[in-house]
């Protein structure tokens, strides 16, 4: 039976004995087969439906910006720190890859360490969203103000949503880790939660572009 | 074959683990059955209220002055009531009963079976997937009893109409508020169970079941997971949308220059009404065909399992199912042809919507190609089955006109569109259900339902729906509009009063005889003949099984196939049907 | 089998029902009414016989192939059958559409005729309101915050703009036979519908946008203009009616508009 709710979620159900997969070396030591391929399935799948969320609110966008001829898009002043929360999104990634990399390579310690870091960035990048949220009402500028700044907390909400979800991921393999509890099917964790994170570095980049050019 | 060290999950011993957080996708399918069941029951009553307000618009009623004091007052039924109720109707049927029960009801329980598979890939997540639903449902359900009541806007939700609060009507505030957060609960759930069901079907399929060696019952439970994974997340931003629009003061969908109940709306500009429509049919043209796919896949399986014959070009109902899918993307644009949205991408639409009509034609012809040189068998199910087919036919081509712009002028908007509707998703889809129904019911329960009384149910249903349903497309044609809480006054729509007594009157007859169906459900539970594990001599996995199957579906051995799903009256071969896990026999004469 | 005639008798029945024009269509005012129902009829033809044939097949393989001890024929299917009815159903519905095109066009695609009449429609929860232009062939100025349903001003116009002032108002919609008119349609709430059933043809009204529709009544008389676009709860109510009368009497009902202002 499992022992938590998200442990089916992250790693699938254990493997079963004889998946019958074709050649039969799916469901070898490593904890591959059914689960992992299914995990991964999955995971796309989410990424699927997120993109397609995005993609709504990003038509609507578009639409709305088209329409407006009565000058009522005002360009929103982004707060500049978004820049360095971007940059730390970026970081984490990198870091993150660099931990998976440690992992592959046998070096348990620096993937610790890489991971962490990784989670502490996640967060820290939370936290910059928020200031930037700070910020801009502290300009008076909230989420009916206009058809812009709508978008941009519309967009930025969401996105975070999402990134929550990811640095709970991040935090269960992290505590996992340091538990030293990182058998196979945690390894399948691993990477459907780096992929994860990757999507949201990549949606976050498409975002900017989306402010800056379009907003 | 060695029994396995763990199955995906250990059979429960609680009650609680067994039959309410179960992690079996045989409890939860049945548990998506009951939602579903209980939904149509609500649903239906609705419909019912609707129906006899609709030609008796101020007889008063005792019992519903005492359900809606101020709504009903005095026992009337006031326009506003009639019009929350046939949101509600239509919201709960859509959503609560043709979205889970085929998909979720029956697709939980049979598909992991009928691919070789102990569970689905994710269990946790399935049983999450179901109490969300629920929650999604109590939500729902709640909006009616909150100030103000239900909403008014249609299972739709137009803005303004939908967008701008309480001044538009009541039911518009808090009402339409739990009915947009309920439809986003809803969203998640469904996502969960889309992830569930496409890895499953793409990665725990066991050895030899190849995609194309399917039955069509799980390609259909595919494609209609992925319609609603795209669909559901779109659907699930526009509500966000509307929320904050009528919250937030967020004009997405809100214009400026709005005066509403003598108030100026001063605090929306800008915002497109069409921007909804767009984003909603997005959603809500997928939404029907994952509404009837799953019961066409109960056709196929049905119609061959009963003639023992192989599905009639199997390979074209795969690619009819796979194009029906892909289309299904493309012609949203035809539920606003009326719109105001621009007249050539109009054309565009309708020629791609009429294009879905030849997936959906070579079904219908293969259908009548299986029966054909078949030997028929004609259980209640194969009724069913049969059944759908003939209304999927009337309900199809009332589509051909619905289809075309230049004929759409008239008929948007009037009975012609609700008898269209109602025939595919009112009632082939649910006679999709109970073919299914019938069919895995002793698989489910390890009973078999009562023939007669199926047999009694199904023809007097069958007549019972066409009577009722036929008749809106002659009312429609006569200028009849929709969603009007009363026209006895109207003198053009006069001469249409008697018809719409007629349907009133086959709708509470066809209400009545569910209740046969009801009967026989509870009864065969408890008190029904005992099941074999195949009584249909059927050729797929799940009859394979014990009825009802083990925890772990296969008692720990893995089946391997070795052909496709359809392998009925082979030549050469000792029975009319070889299941998937038996040789085909070897040509003689070699 | 039971089900092959039940299904046969419900097949004759409804198109009994429809060859009989049982409940139809009131009959059309104007060439694009009777062009509109020409593009019914053959649609309907198409239909039916596809609809007939379909029914009439699903009973017949019933009757025919009930079960009597036999072995079934084991066939998989037939890839020319399959050819055959796949383009034969693409060609006749794909047909259809490219038939109704020039109806849809004349609605749609083509601009009002010059010297339309234009007449300007206010659809609000849940009432019907027209303008004309008066003498001057000018609509005045008009602003929300001027508007006074209870003074019978609906369109809330501007006293400082002299164009307005003849200005005349209804709330039912009167046109002269046979002289084409523009509509010009504005809600100022919710979605409405403008739809007269012997024009065959409605338009949704969506507040935000000014959307125009043309036509042209070629028969006197009066017609319902029902809406049709659910708007609230009134939406049965909001009803208004077409007259359509003779020039003469067009411009007599004008001058009595003005002459009572």
């Amino acid at each position: 039976m499992s022992a938590s709710l998200t442990h089916d979620i992250l790693h699938g159900p254990p493997p079963p004995i004889d998946t019958g997969w074709g050649g039969g070396d799916h469901g070898g030591a490593a904890g591959r087969g059914a689960s992992r391929a299914a995990s991964f399935t999955g995971l796309f799948v989410l990424l699927a439906a997120s993109t397609m969320a995005f993609a709504a609110f990003t038509s609507a966008f578009v639409v709305r910006r088209g329409l407006s001829d009565m000058d009522d898009w005002v360009s929103v002043h982004y707060p500049p720190i978004l820049f360095l929360n971007t940059a730390i999104l970026l970081a984490s990634s990198f870091v993150l890859d660099l931990s998976r990399r440690a992992l592959k390579a046998g070096d348990r310690s620096k993937f610790n360490f890489c991971w962490s870091a990784a989670t502490a960035l996640g967060v820290l990048f939370l936290a910059g969203q928020a200031a930037a949220w700070y910020q801009l009402k502290q300009t008076g500028v909230f989420i009916a103000t206009n058809p812009a700044s709508s978008f941009f907390y519309v967009f930025t909400a969401a996105h975070a949503f999402h990134l929550i979800g990811g640095v709970a991921a991040l935090v269960y393999v992290d505590v996992q880790a340091l538990r030293l509890r990182l058998g196979p099917a945690k390894r399948t964790a691993i990477d459907v939660t780096a992929i994860f994170w990757h999507f949201l570095d990549g949606l976050w980049l498409f975002l900017m572009v989306l402010f800056y050019v379009w907003g | 074959m060695s029994s396995p060290a763990h199955a995906a999950h250990h059979a429960p011993h609680s009650f609680i683990r067994k039959y309410v957080f179960s992690l079996d996708h045989k409890v939860i399918g049945i548990q998506y059955y009951l939602l579903g069941l209980f939904s149509v029951l609500i649903g239906m009553s609705l419909s019912l209220l609707m129906r006899f307000h609709m030609v008796n618009p101020n007889v008063s009623v005792a019992w519903l002055g005492k359900l809606w004091p101020t709504a009903a007052a005095g026992g009337v039924m006031t326009p506003e009531l009639y019009l929350s109720l046939m949101t509600m109707h239509g919201t709960i049927m859509v959503f609560f009963v043709l979205t889970t029960v085929p998909q979720s009801g029956f697709g939980n329980f049979i598909l992991p079976i009928q691919i070789g598979a102990e569970d689905m890939a994710f269990p946790v997540l399935n049983m999450m997937s179901f109490w969300t639903t629920f929650l999604a449902l109590v939500v729902m359900v709640a909006a009616f009893f909150v100030q103000g009541g239900a909403p008014l806007a249609g299972w739709t939700a137009y803005p303004p109409l939908s967008g701008a609060g309480p001044l538009t009507g009541p039911g518009e505030g808090l009402g339409q508020t739990l009915w947009i957060v309920s439809i986003a609960i809803f969203c998640g759930a469904s996502l969960m169970g889309a992830i569930n069901f496409i890895a499953t079907i793409v990665d725990l399929r066991c050895k030899g079941m190849s995609l194309m060696r399917m039955p069509l019952t799980c390609w259909t439970w595919l494609v209609t997971a992925i319609l609603g994974l795209l669909g559901f997340a779109v659907l699930l931003a526009a509500g966000v949308l509307l929320i904050l629009d009528r919250q937030a003061g967020t004009s997405f969908f809100l214009p400026a220059g709005m005066l509403i109940n003598d108030h100026i709306i001063a605090n929306h500009k800008g915002g497109s009404p069409l921007l909804w429509q767009h984003l909603f049919w997005f959603f809500g043209h997928p939404e029907v065909y994952i509404a009837i796919l799953p019961g066409m896949g109960v056709a196929s399986q049905l119609l061959s399992t009963f003639s023992r014959k192989p599905v009639f070009g199997y390979k074209a109902m795969v690619y009819a199912i796979l194009s029906i899918g892909f289309l299904g993307f493309l012609v949203w644009g035809h539920h606003m042809f009326m719109s105001g949205m621009n007249p050539y991408s109009a054309m565009a639409f309708a020629t791609l919507t009429m294009c879905i009509g030849v997936p959906s034609a070579i079904k219908t012809f293969n259908w009548i190609g299986t029966l054909w040189g078949g030997k028929i068998h004609f259980t209640t199910a194969m009724l069913f089955a049969l059944g759908f087919v003939s209304l999927f036919v009337t309900g199809g081509v009332s589509g051909i006109f619905l289809g075309q712009p230049a004929l759409d002028l008239y008929f948007h908007d009037t009975y012609f569109v609700v008898g269209h509707f109602h025939m595919i998703m009112g009632v082939a889809a649910i006679f999709g259900m109970f073919a299914g129904t019938f069919f895995w019911f002793p698989k489910m329960f390890g009973r078999m339902m009562n023939e007669t009384l199926g047999k009694i149910h199904f023809y007097l249903t069958f007549i019972g729906v066409y009577c009722i349903f036929t008749p809106m497309h002659m009312v429609g044609i006569a200028g009849n509009p929709r969603r009007y809480a009363d026209f006895t006054n109207v003198e053009y729509l006069a001469k249409l009063i008697p018809v719409h007594q007629f349907m009133t009157h086959a709708a509470y007859f066809t209400a009545a005889v569910q209740l046969i169906f009801l009967v026989n459900l509870a009864w065969s539970w408890r008190k029904g003949p005992k099941a074999p594990a195949n009584p249909w001599n059927c050729t797929t996995l799940e009859w394979t099984v014990p009825s009802p199957p083990p925890h772990d579906n296969f008692n720990g051995v893995h089946p391997v196939v070795l052909h496709g799903a359809y392998e009925y009256s082979v030549p050469g071969a000792p029975r009319d049907f070889i299941m998937q896990t038996e040789p085909l026999p070897v040509p003689s004469g070699d | 089998m039971l089900l092959a005639p039940i299904i046969w008798v419900l097949t004759v029945g409804i198109v009994y029902f429809f060859a009989a024009k049982t409940w139809w269509f009131p009959p059309p005012i104007n060439q694009h009414g009777m062009d509109y129902d020409a593009q019914f009829m053959r649609t309907l033809i198409v239909v039916g016989i596809v609809f007939t044939l379909a029914q009439f097949a699903l009973g017949w393989v019933i009757m025919k192939f009930r079960n009597d001890g036999g072995k079934a024929s084991h066939s998989h299917g037939n890839n020319a059958l399959e050819t055959l009815w796949t383009s034969a159903t693409a060609i006749l519905f794909l047909g259809l559409v490219v038939m109704g095109t020039k109806i849809w066009a004349g609605v749609h695609f083509d601009e009002a005729p010059p010297g339309a009449i234009p007449i300007e429609v206010m659809a609000k929860q849940f009432s019907w309101n027209f303008r004309y232009t008066g003498p001057d062939g000018k609509f005045g100025h008009t602003d929300l915050h001027l508007i006074n349903d209870a003074n019978g001003d609906p369109f809330g116009l501007d006293p400082k703009d002299p164009a307005g002032r003849d200005d005349i108002m209804s709330a039912s919609l009167k046109v002269p036979v046979g002289k084409p008119i523009k509509l010009i349609l504005h809600s100022r709430d919710v979605i409405h519908n403008f739809f007269v059933p012997e024009l065959r043809m409605k338009q949704d009204i969506v507040p935000g946008m000014e959307i125009p529709i043309h036509f042209q009544a070629d028969k006197i008389g009066i017609y319902e203009v029902p809406c049709s676009e659910l708007c609230g709860l009134g939406h049965f109510q909001m009803r208004t009616t077409m007259q359509v009368m003779s020039e003469a009497d067009f411009e007599q009902w004008k001058q009595q508009q003005a002459a009572n202002k």
